[in-house]
């Protein structure tokens, strides 16, 4: 039988999805590490990429910077900082957090900068502060791109959450390093495959949310 | 730094594979997206499908599409050929749409007139469409290049050899000035490349020199 259709039946296998060690488990795993780092990386870059957005300066340090970060192999970070924290978890939401960054900083401040000027200064006209400017003009109606950074950010980091296993945490990145060492192409296969269908969900549902957003009342 | 002495000869060959895996990829990218690019301008209905449907590689996670590839073409895990392959996907699927988008900042206008003067499709592509859109396609090529050079040393995990062996031997050695070197080295390559393909833009395209035109 060849390689895909024997990756097939391991998916098709409940035996292999049940257990602590089974895929579902590792899919939730997965699922979690991915949602805590762009939870993290979010905690960050929100109020930064806000701040940057609505006061207008500091954008060329948060870009250049950005770039550097970006410039970072994630691999790398994440090996340089398992070595001094050791295996778990820790390092590699280090590296995915970092990975993270950049994405939805640039969508915060993206989103901020495209309002119009003159919807921001009618709003500051009515006399309405800096704070609610920002929080019932800039966001709502930056919404879409904002949200379009955490969607790439939450696409990098489920890709990439796969090698939390390299430094011996959990996630589908177990399986897939199991199956590459031993050489058990189905399981390999099969591993990858079911990152990849997360990945697609993840991006169907932002794609659903994103679509929803443009509907909203005063959004068009 | 005495390590990195110490292993130069090393270094400077995982380098230059390392330039040998991500630069034909970068360049075939950047080629292949072209085509597909224009096609999708071109017939109007297919290019939303188009744009989205390589938009679309892009969510699929490098890693195992370095596993899957290789199992679907029947070479072997470890294959060189299959990074590039996997590589120029992901480029793609970054440069179809900016590409498409480039083609796209081509005024009407611009292309209607040279039309006019008697320009056939493939002389006003070479005189007209391909000048004009240069700015937003070496935009795109940048990122394509960056983007690049980074996701290669994830195939490190695989037994590829590239910069991201540093980072594996050293994380299973616990050589720390391996994988520190490795980090510097691959964010300075994709430094120089960007450097060196904007100082291309300035030299080819020198009506993009007065002023910053990047409303990005």
């Amino acid at each position: 039988m060849s390689y895909p259709a024997e990756a097939l039946d391991l998916l098709l296998d409940p035996a292999v999805w049940g257990g602590a060690d089974g895929l579902g488990a590792r899919t939730l795993e997965h699922l979690g590490y991915s949602l805590l780092a762009v939870g993290l990386s979010a905690a960050i870059a929100l109020p930064l990429g806000f701040a940057v957005g609505h006061f207008g300066r500091g954008r060329n340090v948060v870009v250049a910077s950005s770039g550097v970060v970006r410039a970072l192999p994630t691999l790398g970070l994440l090996t340089l900082v398992a070595l001094f924290t050791g295996l778990g978890l820790l390092a590699p939401m280090v590296a995915l957090v970092v990975l993270a960054v950049p994405s939805v900083l640039a969508g915060a401040y993206a989103g901020i900068e495209s309002v119009d000027p003159r919807t921001v200064d009618a709003a500051r006209a009515q006399g309405m502060s800096r704070w609610q400017v920002l929080t019932t003009v800039q966001i709502p109606l930056g919404l879409p791109l904002i949200v379009g950074g955490i969607r790439l950010a939450t696409l990098q980091v489920v890709g990439t959450a796969i090698l939390a296993a390299y430094v011996g945490a959990g996630g589908l990145g177990a399986p897939l390093f199991l199956g590459l060492r031993t050489y058990d192409y189905p399981l390999l296969l099969a591993a990858s495959a079911v990152v990849i269908l997360l990945a697609l969900v993840l991006d169907l549902a932002f794609e659903i949310a994103q679509r929803l957003l443009r509907r909203l009342p005063g959004l068009r | 730094m005495d390590w990195v002495f110490e292993n130069r000869a090393h270094i400077a060959s995982l380098t230059l594979a390392h330039l040998g895996l991500s630069l034909p990829a970068i360049l075939l990218a950047f080629v292949l997206s072209l085509p597909v690019a224009i096609a999708a301008n071109r017939v109007r209905p297919l290019r939303e499908v188009i744009v989205s449907g390589t938009g679309l590689l892009y969510a699929v996670p490098s890693l195992p599409l370095f596993i899957v590839l290789p199992v679907l073409l029947g070479t072997g895990v470890r294959d060189r050929a299959n990074v590039i392959v996997a590589l120029v996907l992901f480029g793609m699927a970054l440069m179809v749409r900016s590409a498409a988008d480039a083609f796209d900042s081509v005024p009407a206008e611009a292309r209607l007139s040279a039309t006019a003067q008697g320009y056939s499709r493939w002389g006003r592509f070479w005189a007209v469409d391909l000048p004009l859109a240069a700015g937003p396609l070496l935009a795109g090529l940048r990122v394509v290049s960056v983007s690049t050079i980074s996701l290669v040393t994830v195939s490190a995990v695989l037994g590829v050899q590239s910069l991201g062996s540093l980072f594996t031997d050293g994380f299973q050695r616990g050589i720390v000035p391996s994988i520190v070197s490795g980090v510097v080295i691959t964010a300075l390559l994709a430094l120089v490349l960007d450097l060196l393909l904007s100082a291309l833009g300035r030299f080819a395209m020198p009506w993009l020199r007065t002023g910053e035109r990047s409303p990005r």
